[in-house]
């Protein structure tokens, strides 16, 4: 089992180094500004003594690396900071925002994988039949489709012509359960379409590629049935890339809502990242894409690892 | 020639079909002036005006021709999207190929500041750094150049790998070389296939990407004709039950769809031709 | 071996008439069997042999009713027990697959699955198709694991297939399509991805389990030699036809098409061993290299010398470190120990730090000529550019001097010189390679498994190109191979290597004639020879060696 082990842990290694490379990278972007983010922020209308003022209130008077260490301290307690567009506390800003992102990319997850592995398993077992051209075909025109050209056509149909769904999903901690779902609908549909056709084109290539494999070429020289081959043969070899698919896709749809709570002006963090940038607050897109980086590079890392454990090469070494 | 006329002619309808939409937007982006009735940013009347004998698709929020401003798009929005995807090859292609032929620290180098930079989601580090230096053509260029020169570092390295563990590369090392002569002679010619296909998906990516940044408002900035942000200035109308706005963005979406059919078939293709 | 002499039509198990199979390849149909007719007796071993091409495997697959994809029999019957294989349904084929027909398969590290035990696969024919019950099936594997001589038979069915070696797990396929004692067996290839010490195990074990239960075979292999031992008849394959068939026996002793005795060609060729000069100083001289990548040790104090105008074989197993040896010379490995003399003087270690002048004089010609020259030159530019890069040539000289090689590697020049490398065949671009050698006029050429990818007339053909090059220039070659009929058609000297060590050298004559050191014994008795009695008679005297 030590391989195993040694390969687990240098991924998990790998992913740590990447939170801190882009943390660092995060940090660093605002040092590349022009000037500063004091000046930035004030304008070049501000009178020296103004910027400098706000230069060591923002403790930008400081070294870097000791911002940094402040920075990254605050942030491991929880403390992101204040915004500079309405001076309120980061981390409150966020909290609602990133459960309402959560809850998006979750539906979504929740819809999209089980369609998209069963789909893309029944285009490779029937591969090149005309269910798997038109499946094909499909998934192909809908990844090549922009996010926001998938999100209007729902609302034209949904909300403008038939009025089943709401068309924004201005969602607030007080509505129940029930309207926060009717209201996340057009959202969540939107994600899943988008999201559906990317992950069942690659488990189909992973399947595809699995079942050229001389063992099953073997098993059906032993004539052994259909049925069996998939679920005996197959799929405990396939586990390991449909994980990675999946596992791949979420990190996708984290990061894919951004465009689609902006249709639906979805009170997410992917709004509020989009708001900040325009406004230039800087520390809230660093808040921002910090926590869409680290779940991106969380999911992306438990790919990794999944599919490690889950190789029966490496679950039984060589003694 | 011939021959190329030949494949066209024996491919399946949907590769036919993109390589039509492909060169009817290269034909509209290059004669955008020629066929629009109206200027690019030409105030020509009353804002959101219906779609009307004079104004064919009627005219937009501040009153300027829908239908003008849609050629001209092809040209803006196609024309950034190209220029970064070429720029993105040119970077990571290079970089791939010399990693891979040259191998060592050099390769451990540039494959680890890859991984890292890729550990990063593309859009929201697109938007950091757009954040702090401000969206203009050239910055968008140059960011979004960078960030999926990644990509195709990934690719042409892993490509170009292939190429040259085979025994003639090995061959023309022993035989004294030198690295351009590799790249350019013995390693480049055999990943071509592969990395023009890669140039059709990248584009398509590039092109979505920046289509979408617009739509955010964060990508090509007014008063430029642009499909995604004429998505954005217009989509109130949607609600009307108009569909002017998903005009643009069916603009995007056709020609991705054409592009990925034709790279769809190339790959068919050259995988066939392998077997 | 009973060898079968009535035709009589109970006998008859399977019967192939006029089988006709296409292959899809470039948007269009290929026959690639060309109306074969084939006829297997009960309890009979058949081979089938051919080179690359010849459609045997496609025939063998054949047999269970089975066609690779992108494949389809387009006509002809394959009767077995009273059905016609060609028609039946895909049901009625899995009924007889495993059951009736089994297959062994050449690679068994990939036709295992990885994921299962080797007796959870072993018994899952039998108890898919219901011949057996769990405790029955895995005590037969045993005894079949037992009857193939499988180490530890109780229990190495609980490994997994990446946990045994390669000759292990060839057994436990064949055991694995006994499992439901079947009438037939194909076996495709099972002993060429292995080496010859190795091979000959497999072949013992396979052929006393055969005729133990007196199962009839689909022999396929490329190698007379082998087949011989096991089949009872041959049927020799070329393009999809039937060149002859006849009774081993027969068809070793007087062969009746030419093409059918080309097939051990190799073997009938052979060069005047030239003397080792006694003073000379060696060309290239080997002295005590040690090399390995990373902590990974793979030569251990490697000595030998090369003379001016000599051939010298480096011959052993895979793992035993003779291409290795070849880069280590050619500079891709730099020694850890150890260093590699040029006309007495010291080269550096890596290639990259060796003068241009060194890398002209030491060539290196490659196993697979595919992947040796790059497939979008011209041949013209591909033998060319030696002559421009060391010499300076002007266009119009290199390409006299192109059209002078091409005819010295016997391929007319006008026709070849503007050509690209996949319109030739696979021994054509082996002269490619060789032209391109010599084409930096070379005094040492690593030939490095050059003739293991060819067919052997092929193969003889490249041999006797070598020698006349050797004659007319004085090159020396250092032959990398685990071919010991190579080594005997053409080396000088003979270097034997084991486990990243020199364990014997010294003249072909030397090597050859007995007594020879223990392992060269064991290598050189294990390449099977064209006579029928072969196996039976190695295994009979290293049995009566043991006991004695």
């Amino acid at each position: 089992m030590l391989s195993i082990i040694r390969l687990l842990s240098q991924r998990v290694a790998l992913g740590l180094l990447s939170l801190f490379a882009v943390s660092v990278i995060i940090f660093l972007a605002v040092e590349m500004l022009p000037g500063d983010l004091a000046e930035a922020m004030l304008g070049q209308s501000a009178t020296a003594d103004t910027v400098a003022a706000f230069r060591a209130q923002l403790g930008l008077d400081q070294p870097p690396l000791q911002r940094f260490i402040g920075w990254m301290g605050g942030i491991l307690q929880g403390d992101f900071g204040v915004s500079l567009a309405n001076g309120r506390e980061i981390g409150e800003l966020v909290s609602t925002r990133l459960g309402n992102t959560l809850r998006l990319a979750g539906l979504a997850a929740l819809i999209s994988v089980p369609v998209a592995v069963l789909l893309g398993m029944l285009a490779a077992l029937y591969r090149n039949s005309w269910f798997d051209r038109m499946l094909n075909t499909t998934a192909l025109s809908t990844v090549s489709f922009p996010e926001f050209f998938v999100a209007y056509i729902l609302i034209l149909v949904f909300s403008v012509q038939l009025g089943w769904l709401p068309s924004i999903a201005n969602i607030t901690p007080e509505d129940s359960w029930l309207t926060v779902l009717e209201r996340s609908m057009l959202p969540v549909i939107t994600l899943s379409l988008v999201v559906i056709a990317q992950m069942m084109r690659m488990t189909r290539a992973a399947l595809i590629n699995l079942l050229s494999s001389p063992y099953i070429e073997m098993a059906r020289l032993k004539g052994i049935k259909k049925s069996r081959i998939i679920y005996y043969h197959a799929l405990p070899n396939a586990l390991a890339p449909i994980i990675t698919v999946v596992a791949l896709n979420l990190a996708y749809l984290v990061v894919g809502v951004v465009v689609v709570e902006v249709v639906f002006v979805y009170p997410g963090l992917g709004q509020l990242l989009v708001d900040s940038v325009a406004k230039r607050d800087i520390p809230v897109v660093q808040a921002c894409s910090l926590i869409f980086a680290v779940t991106y590079i969380a999911l992306n890392t438990s790919a990794d690892v999944l599919a490690i454990a889950t190789d029966p090469r490496l679950m039984h070494p060589r003694s | 020639m011939k021959t190329i006329a030949k494949h066209v002619w024996q491919a399946p309808l949907s590769a036919q079909f993109g390589l039509a939409v492909i060169v009817l937007y290269i034909f509209v982006a290059v004669f955008a002036p020629t066929l629009a009735p109206y200027g690019e940013t030409e105030v020509v009347g009353e804002g959101f005006a219906p779609w009307n004998g004079e104004h064919w698709l009627g005219t937009d929020n501040l009153g300027r021709d829908m239908y003008s401003r849609l050629l001209y798009g092809a040209r803006n929005t196609v024309g950034i999207a190209f220029v970064t995807t070429a720029l993105a090859f040119l970077i990571g292609g290079l970089a791939g190929l010399v990693a891979a032929v040259k191998g060592g620290w050099v390769d451990q180098g540039l494959s680890r500041i890859v991984d890292v930079l890729m550990a990063i989601p593309q859009l929201i580090f697109a938007l950091l750094i757009l954040s702090v230096v401000g969206t203009t053509v050239t910055s968008l260029i140059l960011v979004i150049a960078l960030l999926d020169a990644t990509r195709v570092f990934r690719l042409a390295r892993s490509v170009a790998m292939g190429v040259v563990t085979l025994d003639f590369v090995e061959a023309a090392r022993l035989r004294g070389e030198g690295m351009w002569w590799l790249i350019t002679r013995e390693v480049l010619p055999n990943t071509i296939a592969p990395l023009i296909a890669e140039f059709g998906l990248r584009f398509c990516f590039v092109f979505l990407f920046i289509s979408a940044l617009s739509f955010l408002g964060l990508g090509i900035k007014p008063p430029t004709a642009d499909w995604g942000s004429m998505v954005r200035d217009n989509a109130i109308l949607i609600t009307f039950g108009d569909i002017s706005p998903l005009l643009p963005a069916a603009a995007v979406a056709i020609l991705t769809v054409g592009v990925n059919f034709v790279v769809d078939w190339m790959l068919h293709k050259s995988s066939g031709l392998k077997g | 071996m009973n060898t079968k002499t009535n035709n009589d039509n109970k006998d008859v198990l399977l019967e192939i008439r006029d089988l006709r199979i296409a292959g899809h390849c470039d948007d269009e149909w290929h026959e690639i069997v060309k109306g074969i007719d084939l006829t297997l007796h009960r309890g009979e071993i058949l081979g089938l042999i051919g080179e690359s091409g010849a459609g045997k495997s496609t025939l063998g697959l054949a047999a269970m009713g089975y066609c690779k994809d992108g494949c389809k029999i387009t006509g002809g019957e394959i009767l077995f027990d009273d059905k016609d294989l060609a028609r039946c349904s895909e049901e009625e084929l899995r009924k007889l697959r495993g059951v009736r027909i089994a297959y062994v398969a050449q690679s068994a590290a990939a036709s295992f699955n990885p994921s299962h035990r080797l007796i959870d696969q072993h018994v899952e024919a039998a108890l898919q198709h219901g011949v057996s019950d769990k405790a029955k099936a895995r005590a037969e594997a045993i005894e079949l694991y037992r009857s193939l001589n499988m180490p530890d038979p109780e229990h190495i069915g609980e490994r997994y297939p990446h946990q045994v070696s390669g000759g292990q797990l060839q057994r436990a396929m064949t055991a694995m399509a006994m499992a439901c004692r079947p009438d037939i067996i194909v076996f495709d290839e099972p002993t060429t991805a292995l080496d010859v010490t190795t091979q000959i195990e497999v072949l013992a074990s396979i052929r006393a389990v055969v005729e133990k239960f007196g199962t009839a075979a689909l022999y396929i292999s490329h190698d007379l030699a082998v087949v011989a031992q096991m089949a009872d008849r041959i049927m020799v394959l070329r393009h999809g036809k039937l060149v002859e068939e006849a009774e081993t026996r027969k068809m070793l002793a007087a062969p009746e098409e030419a093409y059918t005795q080309s097939l051990w060609a190799v073997r009938l060729f052979s060069t005047n061993q030239k003397a080792q000069p006694e003073t000379e100083v060696p060309l290239v001289e080997v002295r005590n290299v040690s090399a390995g990548y990373g902590a990974k040790q793979i030569l251990e104090d490697v000595s030998f010398n090369v003379y001016k105008g000599q051939t010298v074989a480096v011959i052993g197993e895979s793992g035993s470190g003779k291409s290795t040896t070849a880069r280590v010379i050619s500079g891709l490995l730099t020694p850890s120990t150890g260093s590699v003399l040029y006309n007495g003087e010291e080269l550096p270690g890596d290639y990259r730090k060796r003068p241009r002048e060194m890398l002209r004089k030491v060539q290196m010609i490659y196993q697979i000529p595919d992947t040796a020259i790059n497939p979008r030159q011209t041949i013209g530019d591909i033998i060319g550019r030696p002559m421009k890069f060391y010499h300076g040539h002007k266009d119009a000289v290199v390409r006299r001097k192109v059209k002078e090689l091409l005819a010295l590697v016997e391929l007319e020049p006008d026709r070849y010189i503007d050509r690209r490398p996949s319109e030739l065949s696979g021994g054509q671009k082996q002269r490619i390679c060789i032209a391109r050698a010599l084409a930096a006029e070379p005094d040492f050429i690593i030939c490095d498994e050059v003739t293991s990818a060819l067919d052997q007339l092929v193969a003889e053909g490249i041999l006797k190109l070598l020698t006349r090059i050797q004659e007319k220039f004085g090159v020396s070659y250092l032959f990398i191979t685990h071919d010991v009929a190579t080594v005997r058609a053409i080396a000088d000297q003979i270097v034997v290597m084991q486990q990243g060590r020199v364990v014997d050298n010294g003249s072909r004559e030397a090597i050859f004639t007995p007594p020879h050191q223990e392992y060269t014994d064991l290598l050189l008795s294990s390449e099977p020879e064209m006579d029928p009695d072969w196996l039976d008679g190695i295994l009979g005297r290293r049995a009566m060696a043991s006991a004695g």
